[in-house]
């Protein structure tokens, strides 16, 4: 295997890591969120935080290009403060892909946490235990399965993610060049069989996560997860 | 501050199966009393017990645990369920199916004692199933679970919701002991919601009893269920499973707390409010009943 090859693994796999990562820390508190809170906002977010499942990757990489362009105050402010700029980078194309597959780790959890009985919930703050105790020791050790749905998807989501890194990161070798847009770039070079080693790759790793997901609910409807 | 009276005056609107209701509730209870709330399904008995966990917020009132405040609406003041000393074991026992029977106790436990849990196991012959998660747990296991749980948290009151719904008969007679052990070890005030007549007889020390939102009697079981009126020398409760109509009369038919079936003749006005599942007395007027001892026995 040559080192090209093994540079965009590198990349494909750090992408999807980081991306699944984060998402479990952030997408942990809004899913919690969603389940519980009664606010008269609440499905203005939940709509929001669904948008990436029905929107062309695209758009949303049209409007990240926009916000990250330095003649935005945003960008501007980056650039100016920080020396940052986002488009074009591997933390572009990471901040895209985290908003992309947000939908992709909410909803399982949130699903899981609306499915838990509520007096789980009630029994734990009537032993006295906090918010915080009761979510981390008695909720999320109980959707365990929602929790691999939700991790797996995520990371396969990210692993195939083309449409918002060939907007956003184009493709530049060791800095954005993932294993998708890959295997569209050696189609067009005609160069067939690197494509074919990349194809096989995605194909496996995403059939392995899926197997892993139907495995751990088993006794579960998978769909009515998502 | 342990066993502080608790004063209860709260109004609270809500939706039941029967339409709307107004739940309005004034009353005291004593300390180290073994309450029991007693009525129909939907007369408002488990959200006033809600109420006094900090799981439901009343429209207007006070709620007084001694000196403490827990509710008072004019000044709004809602005291978080966390920080009324408080457990509730529910209908459903909520056992964390996360953690094994000896977690689950760990877990409700202010500080953490194992030598306590491992006392609380052997009174509630939890000892073998220590190591086990609580799913495949029997009703009767899991419900010890759920009383050395809401222990285990050493509560200034103690608010069991159905505790035995869902249990056969004699299951139920030992977990009932059970029940009544704990409070005798304990002396903490406890209330627990109940629509089986036998269990308020057997364990409880007051009964309140709420029909449709209010408390229409309190008291001690024996003067609150016994009419003063009756000089019978048999009352026995139980529920009405089937009134058959022949020609002018009908015939009742009453199974007891222990499963016995009692026939009772009545007349038209004498069953005009009565029906199927309804709780009932039948008790002896006229005659002395005879007493021997069963052959065989």
């Amino acid at each position: 295997m040559d080192a090209a090859f093994l540079q965009t693994l590198w990349v494909t796999l750090k992408l999807a890591v980081s991306t699944t990562a984060i998402l479990i820390i952030i997408g942990l508190p809004i899913a919690y969120w969603l389940a519980y809170s009664r606010y008269t906002i609440k499905p203005f977010i939940e709509a929001l935080v669904s948008m990436p499942m029905v929107l062309p990757p695209s758009v949303i990489g049209y409007y990240m290009l926009v916000i990250y362009s330095p003649r935005n105050w945003f960008g501007a402010w980056l650039s100016n403060v920080f020396d940052i700029r986002l488009a074009f980078s591997f933390e572009g194309v990471l901040i895209a892909s985290v908003i992309f597959s947000l939908p992709f780790m909410v909803q399982p959890l949130q699903n899981g946490l609306r499915s838990l009985p509520e007096s789980l919930r009630e029994a734990s703050y009537t032993l006295g235990k906090s918010k915080s105790v009761t979510f981390f020791r008695v909720l999320v050790p109980n959707i365990k399965p929602s929790l691999i749905t939700a991790i797996a998807l995520t990371f396969a989501h990210s692993i195939g993610e083309f449409g918002v890194v060939l907007m956003i990161g184009g493709n530049m070798p060791g800095q954005t060049r993932v294993a998708s847009i890959a295997i569209y770039d050696e189609v067009q070079s005609l160069n067939f069989a690197t494509a074919n080693r990349y194809a096989f790759i995605l194909f496996a790793v995403s059939f392995v996560l899926l197997v892993t997901i139907y495995s751990v609910n088993k006794k579960q409807d998978v769909w009515r997860m998502i | 501050m342990a066993n502080d009276i608790i004063y209860i005056d709260v109004e609270k609107s809500m939706f039941t199966s029967n339409g709307k209701l107004k739940l309005t509730i004034k009353t005291i209870i004593h300390p180290g009393e073994l309450i029991a709330l007693f009525g129909e399904s939907g007369a408002g008995k488990t959200t006033l017990l809600r109420i006094l966990a900090g799981l439901v917020k009343p429209d207007k009132g006070i709620v007084k645990f001694g000196n403490t405040v827990w509710f008072d609406s004019d000044k709004h003041i809602n005291i978080s369920p966390q920080a009324r000393n408080i457990s509730l074991m529910f209908q459903d026992y909520a056992l964390f199916p996360n953690m094994t029977v000896e977690q689950n106790i760990l877990f409700a436990q202010p500080e953490k004692d194992v030598k306590k849990v491992t006392e609380l196991l052997a009174i509630f012959g939890l000892m073998e199933f220590r190591k086990q998660k609580t799913n495949g747990l029997s009703g009767g296991q899991k419900q010890r679970v759920a009383l050395a749980r809401a222990m285990a948290r050493k509560p200034q009151l103690l608010l069991l919701d159905e505790p035995l719904s869902a249990i056969d008969y004699e299951m139920r007679t030992l977990l009932q002991n059970e029940i009544a052990q704990a409070h005798q070890l304990s002396d903490i005030t406890t209330i627990i919601v109940s629509h089986d007549l036998n269990e308020v007889f057997r364990l409880a020390t007051q009964v309140i009893c709420i029909e449709n939102g209010s408390i229409i009697r309190s008291g001690k079981p024996d003067d609150v269920f016994s009419d003063n009126r009756i000089s019978g020398k048999v009352q026995i409760t139980g529920i009405i499973a089937r009134i058959e109509k022949q020609d002018t009369i009908n015939i009742v038919t009453v199974i007891s707390g222990n499963n016995q079936i009692i026939k009772v003749i009545a007349f038209e006005n004498d069953i005009e409010n009565l029906k199927i599942g309804v709780s009932v007395m039948v008790y002896t007027k006229a005659f002395n009943p005879v007493i021997r001892k069963l052959s065989n026995v």
